[in-house]
């Protein structure tokens, strides 16, 4: 390789490169977690055309802005209902929803649960910022126990979700949880999720310096210095196990793969197919 | 698979009828949520859909409907909805964003009384200025308000017709009593059935932009996974389709959404005159109330009083011409809808006050019986 | 590549090694790449780019094993590594920072 000829980057032909760089703030973690899933694109060797991204609102939610396929940025909540739309109407495309915590699971919840108890056949990978960035840090639905955060002055007063478990107990087909240092394996799970059957979830835990890290007193290394300390990879935990404790450890891995009918598969046996009178 | 299209001649409800006329027009995805009075448009569809190669959903709520039905017509399928007055309101979020991404679609409400849970499950006409604001933001919509099973039948191919021709979704407002109201409908041979699709981009795929408006300002659609790399997105966007965040950017997208409604209305108003001729009032009226209406037109020619009916077909856009032409040579005008005055200030808008203008209106739950209408003649005029 | 012990097969093992870019324009500073470098071949320059953000620079060119870590990274798609297919003869020019507005 001659200097002064140098080579793009990688990714460059999944980019919309003209709308780069991208609105996220230096240190946040969805860059991160994107560049992640469009490796993991590329490497799945499924044909570009064929793949879409969905995303919601917010921060993450810009993902599908970036990404040179056929992309989608809905209302807020909504990526997953919109993504079953798309699916269902077209098999053929490999569906990706893009999108963060507050988007997925607060106003989106009730669709997540029933896209993942009917298995569409889609990949939902979430960045988890544990806030809502994009208005300015308030509390999500996975914001930690006595986070501050602009709404929660005092310490968030609730409980968070545990990701896994609801996509678990909710009937996903693929379930994991990586963070953004993780990178690697984050990549290779959303390979496997891509190629995989049914409804995938993946959490990738990333850092909100802005927002959530500066009023919790964490600089964008602190978190990550955190997600390289205090975590453990258990491939196959129990996802009841998995709750995010920062004293105890921060549990990773692959925590769910197994088979069962999608929706589309389900649909054109039992209602496409003529029966007998 | 068994044939979309079932000619013949049928004793149906006007929400089987909106069905049947769905799959003529080539309809492939309902998502939709049960709700009375409406429900058994997604019951037939749930029977038909999946035997004709296309996908029926029952989803979570009226907002994963919506957002389903339009994540289908990006597949490149032509999809619906049909909803009532609580499931209309929970849907006006994804509207806007249909209307904004410019997204084919029917939206069926088969009006039941309001606010809130109201009077389930009677009929009235009381979402029609909902239809027409009910999402936030400017914006122009087309709404249609059929009268009979049969035009339930005609209309819904019209709506979904409309929303390919104009990239936007179209509301069927329709009322409890059309919709549970059992008539005769034809299906005629599909060969009779005038059927349209979205233009299709042609050229260059690295050179195509997707909101470059081509004839009557409405862009040429692909679908996904064709290989053009499209972004859609509710934020303000540019002919690319990028977002943009000026107010430059925002006034050229608002003056195509609104442009291509308001640049074809010819195209897209339809109204029916009955005995308006030589009328010197006109009564303007819609849906089930047109036939409150004619009733009571029939009634006051016996009695000497010359009444005619303006039946808006198309109650969104306005038919505000039609109005205006009408308030040079009527004594005055007459509206019958079962709500407390909608349409009825839009008359009063167009007319303004050359002539008198009178409403029939009701809280809801039952149609206006002819008499009441009849009064207002007799005493007004 | 330093080794504690010489392995017995050190002779057959062959090394990658690679030559990072930055894209300057793209770059915002957080610093990831440097931080978790495995080699610790990046450092903060005392450039700023366009928009004010510190980049990283290349401290030890030779050091790089083009494991792409700095190029995963980073959430900002603006530092990659690329495989350098014969030891270079002179390492002096182990980095390029590409300067100019990449816009496609």
């Amino acid at each position: 390789m001659k200097p002064g000829h140098p080579p793009g980057h990688p990714l460059e032909d999944l980019l919309r490169t003209d709308r780069i760089p991208s609105i996220w703030c230096p240190g946040c973690g969805i860059g991160t977690a994107f560049s992640s899933c469009l490796t993991a694109i590329k490497e799945s060797k499924i044909d570009p055309k064929k793949v879409v991204m969905v995303s919601g609102i917010g921060c993450s939610g810009r993902a599908a802005g970036y990404v040179k396929l056929d992309s989608f940025h809905t209302t807020h909540g909504r990526a997953i209902p919109f993504a079953t739309g798309l699916k269902l109407a077209r098999p053929d495309l490999t569906v990706i929803v893009f999108s963060g915590d507050g988007d997925l699971f607060a106003i989106g919840g009730n669709h997540f649960i029933h896209a993942a108890r009917r298995n569409i056949d889609i990949t939902v990978v979430c960045v988890n910022n544990f806030n809502y960035g994009m208005t300015g840090g308030q509390a999500a639905a996975t914001t930690p126990s006595m986070a501050k955060t602009p709404t929660t002055p005092y310490g968030n007063p609730e409980t968070p979700f545990n990701l896994p478990l609801m996509a678990y107990a909710s009937g996903a087909v693929y379930v994991a949880r990586w963070t953004i240092l993780h990178s690697r394996d984050l990549t290779e799970s959303i390979n496997e999720s891509l190629t995989k059957t049914g409804f995938s979830f993946i959490e990738v835990l990333s850092p909100c310096p802005v927002n959530y890290g500066r009023r919790n007193k964490e600089k964008p290394l602190d978190t990550l210095k955190i997600y390289k300390d205090r975590t453990i990879i258990k491939n196959k935990a129990h996802p009841t196990q998995v709750d995010l404790d920062y004293e105890k450890g921060i549990i990773l891995g692959k925590f769910v793969d197994v088979d069962r009918p999608t929706f589309g598969e389900s649909y054109a046996k039992i209602c496409r197919q003529d029966k007998p009178e | 698979m068994k044939p979309a299209i079932n000619t013949g001649e049928y004793f149906i409800t006007g929400d089987v009828a909106c069905a049947e006329g769905a799959l003529a027009a080539g309809c492939r995805f309902f998502g939709g949520y049960p709700i009375t009075p409406a429900t058994e448009i997604a019951e037939h569809l749930s029977v038909r859909l999946p035997k004709v190669g296309g996908t029926f959903i029952q989803m979570e709520d009226e907002i994963a409907a919506m957002a389903a039905v339009l994540g289908a017509s990006w597949g490149g399928v032509k999809s619906m909805t049909a909803t009532s007055g609580p499931g209309f309101s929970l849907m006006m979020e994804n509207i806007g964003l249909g209307i904004c991404t410019e997204t084919p679609c029917v939206v069926v409400n088969v009006q039941r009384v309001g606010p809130s849970t109201g009077l389930p499950t009677q009929g009235a006409q009381g979402d029609m200025m909902q239809a027409r604001w009910g999402s936030h933001g400017h914006y122009e919509i087309i709404a249609l308000a059929p009268f009979s099973p049969q035009e339930l039948f005609y209309q819904t191919i019209h709506a979904f017709n409309l929303s390919e021709t104009y990239r936007l979704p179209v509301l069927i407002m329709t009322d409890e009593m059309v919709g549970h109201m059992s008539e005769k409908v034809i299906i005629p041979d599909a060969k009779k059935i005038k059927t349209v699709s979205r233009c299709k981009p042609k050229g260059r795929k690295n050179r195509f932009k997707l909101y470059e408006p081509g004839p009557n300002l409405v862009a040429p659609m692909p679908a996904a996974g064709e290989g053009y790399n499209i972004h859609v997105t509710g934020l303000t966007h540019d002919t690319r389709g990028y977002p943009d965040m000026t107010v430059e950017t925002h006034k050229q997208m608002m003056d195509r959404l609104i442009g291509k409604i308001r640049g074809n209305l010819n195209d897209i108003i339809q109204t029916e005159s009955y005995r308006l001729d030589d009328a010197e009032i006109a009564i303007v009226s819609y849906g089930i109330s047109a036939r409150t209406s004619s009733a009571a037109v029939d009634e006051a020619r016996k009695r000497g009083i010359k009444a005619g009916l303006l039946r808006l077909i198309t109650v969104w856009p306005f038919p505000e011409d039609k109005i205006r032409e009408l308030a040079n040579r009527v004594k005055g005008f007459v509206t019958v809808e079962i709500n407390l005055g909608q349409i009825h200030l839009e008359v009063q808008r167009c007319i303004g006050g050359k002539v008198p203008a009178f409403l029939v209106g009701d809280a809801g739950g039952a149609v206006i019986p002819p008499d009441r209408v009849l009064e207002v003649l007799k005493e007004a005029f | 590549m330093k080794f504690w012990r010489v392995p017995l097969d050190a002779d057959e093992i062959h090394v990658s090694k690679g030559i990072v870019y930055i894209l300057e324009d793209r770059c915002k500073g957080c610093g990831y790449c440097i931080e978790f470098c495995p080699q610790q071949v990046l450092e903060f320059s005392s450039q700023f780019n366009k928009k004010g953000y510190h980049l990283p620079s290349v401290k030890k060119p030779d050091d790089c094993l083009n494991c792409h870590y700095c190029e995963i990274i980073c959430p900002e798609f603006a530092i990659y590594s690329v495989k350098v297919t014969c030891e270079p003869a002179d390492n002096t020019e182990g980095l390029e920072i590409i300067t100019t507005t990449r816009k496609n």
